[in-house]
């Protein structure tokens, strides 16, 4: 293969080479980029919440009951919803896993000191609290029923235990080893020590840091406020019918509510990262008009360099060239031109990267993104290239004798 | 002359088909997808009180001092103050006649039962406020008003609800007078406001920001008495507690309330923030601080900036659509050049006739206007689509955000041309330097 040919013929086209490299490069640069946040968009999206999601379903239940009644009213829900048909358990709580909103408490091991709080989703829960979520404790004890409280209003009241989340302990202390211990809760400035440990737990609220995502607790309160959730696990396959009768068997104990909403966590989770499946789809669409246009181009000037040289391929013929070497050549070309556009692609992509590292604090690019990028680029060119060679290949020989 | 070159172009963009559809699909492409974008930044960036903007401000008040944030050691996190204000502070706020117009404000979920029992109950959002709201941030009304300072006094149970409200409740007819219940209160209806939506809802921009409004106000001084059970849900606390009830959330350093103030003039700005200032001295005077003061006073564009309002999502998504425009526009330029030199023969013959430089120039350069124009269109067409499924695709955009202004078509269509008329230029001008002679010699 001799590149000087080649060379030559690209001297002669400099405007449109250099025209198709610098598609190429910004090209390269939007795409490796806009793969890995399409990427870190979906992890989100799929980052699991710890709790049991196919078989739970949660109500919104808003009292227009008066205050008084509510705190009877809400033993009765829970007894009558634990005894529906097909239902495991049940629990009444201020916020669940992928509610999208939530309570948000600081905590702390050292009260006194100065030293930085953490913020963890506070979920509310009774003793059939773990067993409904279907979370695993790795240490320590489930609460039991003599230590729940009513929850009526923030109060100072030291609790008699917390459940926290593997991430929240070692947030709290280096070593993990937080069993025993007293926690500080702010606002409330309420203590309570530790008794159990479970391995995952998401915080309500999408898309957080994958460093805070799993930092939360389970406090033993009953909630028994204007607005509560319940949370409820069927079994496999039950989920459905136990969805009708849930609303119905509540009506029937009171009709002083509006029952908000009923709805799976399956769908609470669609709903919460809506946005990130929707960026990941409009990037996704990006990338793939981008390429379209690039082998647009490829295509319109190729084919205009093959009008161009239609004489000159045809003395190339005339000599011997076989159709072959003539593809080759056009093949070879865009190769060339592409491989200068990927080099400065790659310098233009870790360029914008760094940009969004330092302004919208997004995460370094692993190479992997540019190479596939690369890859990409420079077989979609060959591709684009096919049919302008193929046409350069069948111009006959006998061109070489037509014009002067 | 003008009508010849266009008659010219006309023909020249028939004289090769593909190529002139590929130049105005790689252009419509690029227009599409950044002015989709750009729409949307613009609503989300965009000013939603235009008229008053400069003249609306959020005072802020350091109550939490350098050691009861919730950064590391109590200091509070990038230096900032409170975003809202405590409810001491807020009311000591209204009570001060300062600004010429002043309102703190929260937002509650409430159980709404209709007066008509037929009607099942729901759940609204909605607003607890002082009278000042309405004026100050110009909201129109279709039946009614605001109600009254001495209603704000008086605890008064009365309520200004929005056109959807009405029109679930009422029937669309001017219903000052009927009442409606929450919880245990029965509330009088005294205005009805049109439609009114700013986007964002700069106001408070603690959750929603792009959502749903509230469907009804009412007086904050009577929430305080009758939705105390519903008041106060999102607090902001760094290192305060706060204490068990009503009376708890009253007391408490943590911070719920918004407040806004109108201040039109320089004077009556700097005016302020002296009183700021000074409040904030007297409460370390009275023991309440044991810090210098520190106040805040952000006018409403410079509240929007502060707080972020537009994600890094949007921005990035802007980025990459304009990178993309100028993929278009790199392949605009490559497809017209081999278009135009593809027809240098018939470019040398009109030289060769006696066409001037400028002439030529001018006949391409109106050829590459057509282009452009064509790509605007097709990029207006495609701008509609995008408008219309990132309503789908991306929660946090409204209806509103989304509508396609007459400003935003002409921008698309002037966009369109005079990115097609800078890609043409440097093809435009190869095809002018076409030697007559050399396309002469050939057969």
């Amino acid at each position: 293969m001799h590149l000087r040919p080649i060379l030559s013929a690209m001297r002669r086209n400099r405007t449109g080479a250099v025209l198709i490299a610098l598609q190429m490069a910004i090209t390269l640069a939007i795409l490796g980029n806009a793969l890995f946040i399409a990427q870190r968009q979906l992890a989100a999206m799929t980052h699991p919440s710890g709790v049991d999601e196919a078989d739970i379903f949660v109500i919104a239940n808003d009292w227009t009951a008066n205050g008084a009644q509510v705190r009877a009213l809400a033993q009765a829900d829970i007894v009558a919803l634990r005894s529906l048909p097909g239902v495991i358990d049940a629990y009444v709580t201020n916020s669940y896993p992928l509610e999208k909103a939530g309570w948000g408490y600081m905590f702390t091991l050292h009260p006194e000191a100065h030293r930085p709080l953490t913020q963890a989703a506070a979920y509310f829960g009774d003793e059939q609290a773990l067993r409904t979520l279907g979370l695993r404790l790795v240490a320590g004890r489930n609460f039991n029923a003599s230590e729940i409280e009513n929850f009526t209003g923030m109060s100072s009241k030291p609790l008699r235990g917390v459940i926290v989340t593997r991430q929240l302990a070692a947030e709290l202390s280096a070593t993990g080893a937080v069993l025993g211990r007293i926690v500080t809760m702010m606002p409330t400035s309420q203590t309570a020590p530790i008794i159990g440990i479970v391995d995952k737990l998401q915080v309500p609220w999408p898309a957080a840091a994958p460093a805070v995502v799993d930092n939360a607790a389970l406090l033993p309160y009953r909630f028994l406020a204007p607005s509560d959730f319940y949370v409820i696990r069927t079994r496999p396959g039950a989920m459905a019918a136990a969805m009708k009768a849930a609303p119905a068997a509540l009506l029937a104990i009171s009709r002083g509510r509006i029952i908000e909403k009923v709805q799976t966590l399956t769908d609470a989770r669609r709903a919460d990262f809506r946005g990130q499946r929707g960026l990941a789809v409009v990037l996704a669409l990006v990338c793939a008009m981008l390429l379209t246009v690039t082998a647009c181009g490829v295509v319109g000037l190729t084919s205009h360099w093959v009008g161009q040289r239609r004489r000159q391929i045809g003395i190339r013929r005339a000599l011997g060239a076989t159709r072959w070497a003539i593809m080759r050549h056009f093949h070879a070309e865009t190769f060339l031109i592409g491989a200068a556009g990927v080099v400065l692609g790659v310098a233009l992509a870790v360029s914008a990267n760094l940009w969004m590292v330092e302004k919208l604090a997004m995460q370094r690019l692993p190479p992997g993104y540019l190479l596939i990028g690369v890859a990409v680029l420079l077989i979609l060119g060959q591709l684009a290239v096919l049919w302008p060679a193929l046409r350069a290949a069948s111009v006959p020989p006998a061109e070489a004798t037509r014009t002067v | 002359m003008f009508g010849y070159y266009l008659n010219l172009a006309l023909r020249g963009l028939r004289r090769n088909p593909i190529l002139t559809a590929l130049v105005i699909v790689a252009i419509g492409i690029g227009i599409g997808a950044s002015m989709t974008t750009l729409t949307i930044l613009r609503a989300m960036a965009g000013d939603p009180l235009p008229q008053k903007a400069r003249q609306l401000f959020a005072p802020q008040i350091d109550n939490w001092g350098p050691v009861n944030g919730s950064g590391p050691g109590g200091a509070q996190t990038d230096d900032r103050l409170p975003d809202e204000l405590t409810y001491m502070d807020a009311t000591a706020l209204m009570r001060a006649h300062v600004a010429r117009r002043r309102a703190a404000m929260v937002e509650m979920q409430l159980s709404l039962i209709p007066a008509d029992p037929r009607q099942p109950a729901f759940e609204i959002p909605v607003r607890a406020t002082y009278a000042d709201f309405f004026a100050m941030f110009d909201v129109p009304f279709l039946y009614g008003g605001p109600w009254s300072a001495s209603d704000d006094a008086a605890h008064a149970p009365r309520v200004v609800i929005t056109r959807a409200l009405n029109d679930r409740l009422f029937g669309g007819a001017d219903s000052r007078g009927r009442t409606m219940r929450f919880g245990a209160q029965d509330y009088v209806v005294v205005g009805v406001i049109d439609d009114w939506d700013p986007t964002p809802r700069f106001y408070d921009l603690g959750f929603n920001t792009f959502g749903d409004s509230e469907q009804a106000f009412m007086p904050f001084t009577n929430a305080i008495d009758d939705q105390a059970a519903h008041i106060g849900i999102r607090v902001s606390c760094g290192r305060n507690t706060i204490g068990a009830g009503l009376q708890g959330l009253l007391r408490t350093e943590c911070v719920w309330i918004q407040f806004w103030v109108e201040l039109p003039t320089a004077a009556d700005v700097r005016h302020y923030r002296q009183f700021l200032l000074n409040y904030a001295a007297d409460q370390r005077q009275s023991g309440r601080f044991d810090w210098p003061p520190r106040i805040a006073l952000r006018d409403l564009p410079q509240w929007l900036d502060y707080h972020h309002v537009v994600d890094g999502e949007v921005r990035l998504l802007v980025g990459v659509s304009f990178g993309f425009l100028a993929v278009c526009l790199l392949n605009a330029m490559g497809l017209l050049l081999a278009k135009f030199l593809a027809r240098s023969g018939s470019l040398g013959v009109r030289r060769a006739l006696g066409a001037a430089h400028g002439a030529v120039f001018a006949q391409c350069l109106m050829e590459a206007a057509m282009i452009g124009l064509g790509g605007g269109l097709l990029g207006l067409a495609l701008t509609r689509i995008g408008l219309a499924s990132s309503t789908a695709l991306l929660p946090e955009t409204s209806a509103a955000l989304t509508r396609l202004s007459g400003t935003d078509v002409a921008i698309a269509v002037m966009l369109a041309i005079g990115a097609t008329l800078v890609a043409g230029l440097y093809p435009t001008w190869r095809a002018a330097q076409v030697q007559p002679i050399r396309h002469l010699k050939a057969p």
